[in-house]
Formats: structure tokens, C-alpha cells, sequence
């Protein structure tokens, strides 16, 4: 299990790696997209799959990312790095507050708080007379990494946007399967019981979706530097949506379902433009198809499969939640 | 990843993608990949698609038929793509047909948060970009470029168009229902400033969210500001909400509603015994005279819908630049812009059309009035002209620009 | 007299005008919280009905001549029988799973409603004239009010009350609260609990199809006419407390009336006040307004 998970996080690294030099297969301003949005995903599933938490307003974090880094770089000229780090820190700072407002309460209530005050984050950037409203916030220049790399060159862009949301990934990783992160299991499973056992349950979540929406800021930065603008759908409660949908057909149960979920649902949205008006038809029977039929998710049936598989013990349907957490 | 690429090649229809022949082309060959490719990016499956869709993808196809399907002995294709109404896809997709798969020229561009993205992809990567559905006047003024042409209309030109002759002709008191939303703050803008420039008075505005269903409070406070003009500045369902509920409160006809960008599409969804009156301001309209109607025609029969004025620039627009193309005897951007903008346009879109330095495409303009239903003799018989109005005077004159390619300051 | 600088006459045709925009957000909201209460299903394809029972009406009308009132328990039904259809062959599969993907579910159902309509009626959206008996307007006084925009009023609070009183009030509703409270226990009294879910998501789309068709002469029949309502329904539910009936339809008016005077006083913020009052309920009465605590 372990080994082939090894393997197949290998196999797609090298094909990340590779996408610059294969320009006729694939585009790498597409995998930017991409990447982009496997972030958003795995930094979202922090809270549902592993605290149980339903935001339903992660968008006000990324597009806050983009709307801040893009102010940043383009009015006040600021390095292009310090934007995508102040662009994570406000989103961050959002996610403490909006973190400390939605967790006193729990399921569909909680996912209603967030999604009142996502869309209050939005109603501020609709008026806000820097965001350009609907005509989005444009020409934000790319400018430099670190003063050397320059930009403006998408394979250099590439591998700085590669090796940000590997790093944010790691993150993610290493929260998971840290200390912490068990406690967060540990409330998922039974809140009242990781109370009595002393832990400051509430100072753990408003901490774990501090760092959620940081990272979420953090994608939303690097969207608004790949594609030089930040445009209102970005903070629309459609991109909070998407972000659930894209989660839940990875695999919430899984540490990079998510990422797999983003890719696929990013791939949908680009490959099936030759269908025109029925696209969203089309999707909508893919989405359909997916949640009646592997519930668990792209990456959690694939755990399944092989874990019936490896061990010809019959495993229960609940079983795949406590092998993903070890890939 | 990378297995997906079938659906890729589906859409270009005669894959010619030979691996080398992006840039290395120019010196030996006059066309690049040895084909004109020009790729409709359009809303396919939004709220855009009766405005421009699949229609605009084939008023292009109809452009290129008739021009022959070939320049010079080049072969021309036609890609088309969907930007969903987001500005980062269309961005993207933009520059994937710029950058590998040789497209030369990208057409339509509904939403102006879209069109103003792919402007700045056509500028950096210096191809041409021609929108025909969306207003804003940024396109010629900050974000302009010699490879980007704002060709049917602007929000000038329906602020000045159906503004100035509205006040010219008297009614100088005007309310605005106005969509929250830069398109309709700037257009309300505009307007006020024509109404006030001709002695008129602007006497309130409600600015509503967009996607307002229930307009009854506003047609209420329409209703209390006596105005005679009820300005409606937004668009689509917006715009037909309103216009509907201003007759159901009986707000019109005392005050008389003029619809600041209505389109041919908004007028038959709105049927005509609503509709009637309305003024509007439109750059082409099937029944105007012989050339558009037997155009009209042929694309009825291709899409089962009469042509709005987007479409029709599609089709105009697409032949200006394969006139340019052939005259100038490349594909070459520079080469292919600078004829764009010397060759008039004179066909049953435009006459003596031509294209500004900032990429203006500077036509005349009408201002249109709704028929009742008993003046409506046929079918798709909607509108009676009320006026011409001169390009020059339609559109913001070229002083006023603040394109960066004219030495305005 | 003014308040605000505002005549009171003309507050007094916005109050009008608030409870007859309340009236629509009553209607869905009372669907919507029934769907949630039996089913615990959140129903994200709620705007999606709505916009099927005004294109239900529309075709009717058009294709098949039927008179307005014929389509106003006709159309209604109909997209009733599709909602049981799509229970009873999908949704049931998720019944006591996590409620995501019932949301996920209905959220899919969306996209090929909403894109399947746009490809068969285009985008712009479809004409449909007001009854010829409701044309006109009657002058109350305080102002003009059209007269279907009353008519709306009365059948859709008269339609309010009588779900409310066979809920509460009837043994119909008593097994169905039963239901919802003991499923297993409910079933061992000899009634079919499936089939009562069934029925009562039935009856929650059809609520949903009816606000349709008194929607469609007064608002614009399109595709996306239900997609930006629906998450202003959910806040409704959720203000008027999940579960409560009474709640989610005096929430549905109160709302309304509260959206149309944020349309006079500060227009912009008119389709965002409710979240507002959502983010303040809930943080004050953690039940919404008519709920009861949690255990």
C-alpha cells in the first residue's frame, strides 16, 4: 500500500516535472490552473475530511488571495513573491476570523456561517472601487521570483507555481499526519470525547482553518499571478462549490484525493468544449454518476480496491477512512 | 494526465499541428502552419449563448465560406471554444490558441471581464482579438493594442446613441435602474453626462444587484421620481425584468423607458406587447434594407434565429480581417493590422466603416423603436427606425482616447 | 409625513411590495424545509424546480393551449411526479449518509436541468403573458398594486397555510413527523416509510413548481432564473430555524419585507442583507428564529 502510493505520487511528480517539454500533449499554463486549484482542494479537505467541518464559503479565502497579491503587485509594485505570501497571510488572517465566528457551531449551521460571510467578502469586493467589479482586476504583470527568475516565461513560471504547491501540499501532508492533525481526527470522530480528554478542541479548529484559508489564499495568489487578473468569480459562492464538488470526487477521506478531484474536475472543464451548449449537461451526469456510484470518491475507491485486495479479510464499508490516512 | 489530448484534436477540425511550424514559419512561408486559423471564443453554455454561441461560431464559419475557404490558396479554419464566463478561462484558452495551436485571429468575445482579458494575451502575444459582444470601452481607451478591434458597438455609443437623441428630442428628466455592476454604473455614467450636457436633469437612480428578479420596488421608485426617461442600464434578464415590471405597475407609457443596451434577442424573450415603445440602440437589425435581409436570411436558414448585431459583426469582422489578410499577403499580425486599418468596410454591416488607430471600428449607428404588435407584419418584424446616427458622432472621438498608441496627452 | 426622508406612503407600497416577494421566498422556503426535515437531504436543485414549473406552465400554454389555471395545478404536478421519479430511482440511495451528497446529488441535477433547458430554449428566455382575468391594477390607496401581484399573495399564503395545517394538524402529517422523528418505529406501526418520503419530496418539488408558475408573468422565464435564488432559500430555512414549518414560512414574508426596504435605503447591499441577518441570527439563536435547541 504504502510502497505503491510511493509510486504513484512518483509517477506524478515526474509527469508534473515533464510537462514543460511535451508543449504538444499539454498545456502548461492549463497545469498552472490545475495546480492552482489541487491546492484550493487539499487545503479545503483540512477541514471536511480530516476535522469534518463543511465550509461552504472558501471562496471569500481564495479569491481574497488573488484580490490582495493583485493589488499588491500591480498598484503598489510589489515583488511578485511578498504579494503571493501577503495574498496567503490576509486570507489567513480572514480564516482566523471567519474560522473564530463559524465554529461555535456545527454541520449545516457552520456551513450556513460561512456562507453568509462569504458572501458579505464578496459584497466588499463587488464595491470595493479596486476589484473592477465584473470587469475583474486586469494586467496584474507577473514581475519576478526572488529578484532573478523572470516570470514572464511560463516554464519558469511553471516550476516556481510547481514548487509552491508542492510546498503547500507538504504542508498539508505534514499537518495530516502530525499530532495535530490526530486531534482533528479525533474531534471528526467524537467532538465531546476530545474535549474530555482536555484538548482546547475550539482553539484547534479556528487554528486549522486558519491555516486552510491560507493556503486557499495561497492558490488564489498564484491564480491571479498565471493568469494576471482576479476577477469577481473567483470570490462567488459557485467557486465554493466547486471546491466541495472537487473534493468530494477525489475522496475526502484521503489526504491527495482532493488533488486528483481538482484535476479532473479542471480537465472536464477544458476538454469538453467541442460538446458546446451540452457541457454543462454533460458534467452534471459525470458529477451524478460519481456520487452514486464510488461515493468515496476517485482515490478512496482506488484505496479500496487494493486494500481488499492486499488483505483478503473482508473489509466494511467504513474501512477505507482509516487506511487513507497512512499513505 | 496527458491521455485526454482525443478530445483536443476534436476540436480543430483538420488537425495540421506539425510540432516546429509555430515561429519558424515567418521567414519561409507567408502564412504560419500554412493555414489562417481563427478560433470563436463565445459563452457556449451560459447566459450568453442566445447573444453570441454557437450562432457567432457560425456567422464566422458563414464569413469564411463565402470568402472562399482559402487566402491566397491558404487553407482557413475555424475553432471555437467556451470561456464559461470567467475571464482566467478565457484567458487560457486564448493564449493555448495563440501560443500552440497557431491561431491567428480570435473572434466574438461576449463579457467584457472575458474581452478584456484576451486583449491583454492578444497584446503580449501579438495576434489579433476582435470582440463583437462585449461594451466596454477600455478595450480602445487603457487596454488598447494594434492586434485588438472593438468592432459592432460600446457602451459610448449606446450611452450617446440612445442618451443624446432621447434629450435632443425632449425627454430631459431621467431616472436610471441601474445594475450594480461596472457595466451599468459606467453606462449610467455616460449618460448622465449627455443628458446633462444637452441641459437635461438627472433626478435618481436605483442601483440593483444583478440578477434582480423582483423590479417592482424599483418601478415604484421610477414612479415617484416623475421622471419622463426611465434609463435602463443593464442587460438581459436584468434589463427584461425591469422593462416588464415597469409596464405592470403601470409605469409606462406615462414615462417612457429607453433601454440603454438591449439586444435583438431581449425584444423577442420579451414579446412585443411589453416590449413596444422601448427605444434602443442597436448597430444592425435584420430588416433594415436589402443586404441585411438577404444576409439574414442565409443565416436563419444555417441557425434557425435571425442575427443580432453581434453576429453580424461576427460575420463582418471576420471578413474585414480575411480581406486584410489577403491583401496584405500574410498572416503576419503587424502586417495584417496595418491593413485592417487602412481597408474601408462596405458591406451590409458598415458603410465607409473603418478602424481607428486604437482599434475603433467606427460605423453608424440606430436608434431604434420597439413596434406594437398590430404594426408587426410578419414575422421577426420588431423594430422601425428612428434614426441614423453618424459613426463620428456615435463613438468617443479619438482626442478623448486614452490609448496608448496615440499621442493624445 | 417622512421617515428617513421618505414619504410613508410610499414605505407603505414597499411593505406591500416586501410581502409579495415574501410571498415567493415562503412558498420555496416551506418546500425546502420540508425536504430537509423528512429527508434530511438538502435540496441544492430547489431554484431548479422553480424554474421547471415556470417552463412547465410556459409549454403547457404554448404548446398545448391550457388555460393559466389549468396550468397552475397541472404544471405543479407534473414536475411533482419528475421530483418523486428522481427520489425514488437516485436520491434514495443516499438516505444516512453524510447530507454532502445528497447536496452533491441535487447539485449535479442542476447543471443538467438548467443546461439541458438552455440548450433546447436558448438562453434569453421565453414570453408568457399574465392571465387575461388578473390584468390591471386596483389603487389601494397608498398606491397602485397590480392585480395578479395580489393574486400571488392570497394563493400563495393560501397554499402556505393549508401544507402547514395537514403537517400539523392531520394524521397524514402526524405519521409524517412520526416518520421523520422514529423511522423504524413508525414502520413497524404498518406505515410505508419510503413511500411517505417519496410523497413529501413530491410535494416539496411540486411547492417549488408552483412558485414557478406564479412566478412566470411577472419575472422572466429562463433557465437560470432559479440558480441565484436558491442559496437565499437556504438562508431563509436557516433563519427560520431547520425544521420548522411555521418558521420557514413567516421567515419567507419577514424577509421579503426586509429585502424590499433594503431596495429603498441602500439598494446594492438588497440581495446580500439576508446573509447579514443569517451571520446575526445564528450567532444570537443558534436554532434560527422558530427552532427548537438542539440536544
Amino acid at each position: 500500500m504504502r510502497t505503491l502510493s510511493f509510486a504513484a505520487i512518483a509517477v506524478v511528480l515526474l509527469a508534473l516535472l515533464a510537462v514543460p517539454f511535451v508543449p504538444q500533449l499539454i498545456y502548461s499554463v492549463f497545469v498552472m490552473k490545475m495546480l492552482c486549484f489541487v491546492l484550493f482542494a487539499c487545503a479545503f479537505n483540512l477541514l471536511l475530511g480530516h476535522t469534518g467541518i463543511l465550509s461552504f464559503g472558501h471562496a471569500a479565502f481564495f479569491g481574497t488571495g488573488a484580490y490582495v497579491t493583485g493589488i499588491l503587485v500591480k498598484e503598489y509594485g510589489v515583488p511578485t513573491d511578498l504579494g503571493i505570501l501577503a495574498g496567503g497571510l490576509v486570507a489567513a488572517a480572514l480564516g482566523t476570523i471567519i474560522g473564530a465566528l463559524a465554529i461555535h457551531r456545527s454541520g449545516i449551521y457552520l456551513a450556513m456561517i460561512t456562507l453568509a460571510l462569504s458572501q458579505l467578502v464578496f459584497f466588499f469586493f463587488l464595491q470595493a472601487p479596486f476589484t473592477g467589479a465584473e470587469d475583474g482586476l486586469q494586467r496584474i504583470p507577473r514581475g519576478t521570483f526572488l529578484g532573478v527568475i523572470d516570470l514572464r516565461n511560463d516554464t519558469a513560471l511553471y516550476y516556481v507555481v510547481l514548487g509552491i504547491v508542492g510546498a503547500g501540499l507538504w504542508l498539508v501532508w505534514r499537518t495530516v499526519n502530525s499530532p495535530f492533525g490526530n486531534v482533528l481526527r479525533a474531534i471528526r470522530e467524537h467532538e465531546p470525547r476530545a474535549i474530555s480528554l482536555g484538548y482546547p478542541v475550539a482553539r484547534y479548529k479556528v487554528l486549522v482553518f486558519t491555516i486552510s484559508a491560507g493556503l486557499a489564499g495561497i492558490a488564489g495568489s498564484l491564480k491571479a499571478i498565471v493568469f494576471q487578473l482576479a476577477a469577481l468569480y473567483d470570490v462567488h459562492w459557485h467557486t465554493s462549490g466547486d471546491v466541495i464538488l472537487m473534493t468530494l470526487l477525489g475522496g475526502m477521506n484521503t489526504v491527495f484525493g482532493p488533488a486528483v478531484g481538482a484535476a479532473l474536475v479542471s480537465a472536464l472543464n477544458h476538454y469538453l468544449d467541442p460538446f458546446g451548449a451540452w457541457v454543462t449537461v454533460i458534467i452534471g451526469l459525470v458529477f451524478m454518476t460519481c456520487v452514486l456510484t464510488f461515493r468515496q470518491g476517485v482515490v478512496g475507491q482506488l484505496n479500496q480496491w487494493f486494500s481488499s485486495r492486499r488483505a483478503p479479510i473482508p473489509s466494511a464499508k467504513g474501512q477505507p477512512r482509516s487506511h487513507a490516512h497512512q499513505q | 494526465m496527458p491521455a485526454k489530448n482525443s478530445l483536443k484534436t476534436l476540436m480543430v477540425s483538420s488537425a495540421v499541428v506539425s510540432l516546429g511550424g509555430l515561429a519558424s514559419g515567418m521567414a519561409s512561408a507567408d502564412y504560419s502552419d500554412d493555414v489562417v486559423r481563427i478560433g470563436v471564443l463565445t459563452d457556449m453554455s451560459g447566459i450568453y449563448t442566445d447573444l453570441s454561441g454557437e450562432a457567432a461560431v457560425e456567422a464566422v464559419r458563414m464569413a469564411v465560406e463565402d470568402f472562399g475557404g482559402e487566402v491566397n490558396g491558404v487553407p482557413i479554419e475555424v475553432i471555437y471554444g467556451d470561456h464559461r464566463n470567467r475571464a482566467d478561462t478565457g484567458a487560457s484558452r486564448a493564449r493555448e490558441w495563440y501560443d500552440s495551436e497557431g491561431v491567428d485571429m480570435i473572434n466574438d468575445l461576449s463579457n467584457s471581464g472575458v474581452a478584456l482579458a484576451v486583449a491583454a494575451v492578444a497584446d503580449e502575444q501579438q495576434r489579433h482579438a476582435i470582440s463583437n459582444s462585449a461594451s466596454n470601452i477600455g478595450l480602445t481607451n487603457d487596454y488598447c493594442s494594434p492586434y485588438v478591434t472593438h468592432y459592432t458597438y460600446d457602451a459610448y455609443s449606446l450611452a450617446h446613441g440612445t442618451g443624446k437623441s432621447i434629450v435632443e428630442d425632449g425627454g430631459d428628466t431621467w431616472f436610471f435602474l441601474t445594475v450594480d455592476f461596472a457595466f451599468g454604473i459606467g453606462l449610467e455614467e455616460q449618460v448622465s453626462n449627455v443628458v446633462r450636457e444637452a441641459g437635461g436633469q438627472v433626478v435618481g437612480a436605483a442601483r440593483h444587484p444583478l440578477d434582480t428578479t423582483d423590479f417592482s420596488s424599483y418601478a415604484l421608485q421610477a414612479q415617484a421620481s416623475g421622471a419622463e426617461i426611465i434609463g435602463i442600464a443593464s442587460t438581459g434578464a436584468d434589463a427584461i425584468n425591469a422593462i416588464n415590471a415597469l409596464a405592470e405597475f403601470g409605469v409606462t407609457p406615462d414615462q417612457r423607458p429607453a433601454a440603454l443596451l438591449l439586444w435583438y434577442d431581449d425584444i423577442v424573450s420579451l414579446g412585443l406587447e411589453t416590449a413596444q415603445g422601448l427605444l434602443l440602440t442597436n448597430a444592425f437589425y435584420w430588416d433594415a434594407n436589402e443586404e441585411t435581409r438577404e444576409f439574414s436570411q442565409r443565416f436563419h436558414e444555417r441557425t434557425g434565429r435571425m442575427p443580432n448585431m453581434a453576429q453580424a459583426g461576427n460575420y463582418s469582422s471576420t471578413m474585414h480581417y480575411l480581406n486584410a489578410v489577403e491583401a496584405a499577403g500574410t498572416d503576419d499580425a503587424d502586417a495584417v493590422s496595418e491593413q485592417m486599418r487602412q481597408i474601408e468596410i462596405n458591406d451590409f454591416f458598415a458603410s465607409g466603416g473603418y478602424i481607428r488607430p486604437n482599434g475603433r471600428m467606427v460605423h453608424d449607428q440606430y436608434l431604434w423603436e420597439v413596434k406594437s404588435p398590430d404594426e408587426s407584419e410578419y414575422d421577426y418584424d420588431f423594430l422601425r427606425l428612428v434614426k441614423t446616427i453618424p459613426g463620428e458622432e456615435a463613438f468617443q472621438p479619438l482626442e478623448a482616447s486614452t490609448c496608448h498608441l496615440l499621442d493624445n496627452d | 409625513m417622512d421617515i428617513f426622508g421618505i414619504p410613508i406612503q410610499a414605505l407603505l407600497g414597499q411593505l406591500m411590495l416586501g410581502i409579495v416577494n415574501g410571498s415567493f421566498y415562503a412558498v420555496l422556503s416551506l418546500g425546502l424545509a420540508i425536504i430537509f426535515g423528512v429527508l434530511k437531504i438538502v435540496n441544492f436543485a430547489h431554484g431548479a424546480f422553480f424554474m421547471l414549473g415556470a417552463f412547465a406552465a410556459f409549454l403547457l400554454a404554448q404548446y398545448m393551449g391550457a388555460s393559466y389555471w389549468l396550468t397552475l395545478f397541472i404544471a405543479p404536478l407534473a414536475v411533482a411526479v419528475f421530483g418523486m421519479l428522481f427520489e425514488f430511482l437516485f436520491l434514495r440511495r443516499l438516505y444516512g449518509l453524510d447530507p454532502i451528497y445528497g447536496l452533491l446529488l441535487t447539485f449535479s441535477l442542476v447543471l443538467v436541468l438548467e443546461g439541458g433547458f438552455r440548450v433546447a430554449f436558448g438562453s434569453s428566455g421565453q414570453p408568457f403573458a399574465t392571465p387575461e382575468q388578473l390584468r390591471g391594477t386596483i389603487n389601494l390607496g397608498f398606491m397602485i398594486l397590480p392585480i395578479y401581484r395580489g393574486f400571488v399573495i392570497v394563493s400563495a399564503l393560501t397554499l402556505c397555510l393549508a401544507t402547514w395545517f395537514i403537517i400539523e394538524r392531520t394524521s397524514l402529517g402526524a405519521s409524517l413527523r412520526a416518520a421523520t422523528e422514529r423511522s423504524e418505529l413508525t414502520q413497524a406501526f404498518g406505515i410505508n416509510v419510503p413511500r411517505l418520503i417519496t410523497l413529501t419530496y413530491g410535494v416539496g418539488v411540486g411547492l417549488a413548481a408552483f412558485a414557478g408558475v406564479l412566478a412566470a408573468p411577472i419575472f422572466h422565464v429562463n433557465p437560470s432564473m432559479g440558480s441565484s435564488l436558491v442559496i437565499i432559500i437556504f438562508a431563509v430555512v436557516v433563519i427560520g430555524g431547520l425544521g420548522s414549518i411555521m418558521g420557514a414560512i413567516v421567515t419567507g414574508l419577514g424577509l421579503g419585507v426586509v429585502e424590499g426596504f433594503t431596495r429603498v435605503f441602500y439598494s446594492e447591499f438588497s440581495s446580500t442583507i439576508v446573509f447579514l441577518v443569517m451571520v446575526l441570527v445564528l450567532l444570537l439563536r443558534p436554532a434560527g428564529l422558530f427552532g427548537r435547541e438542539e440536544g
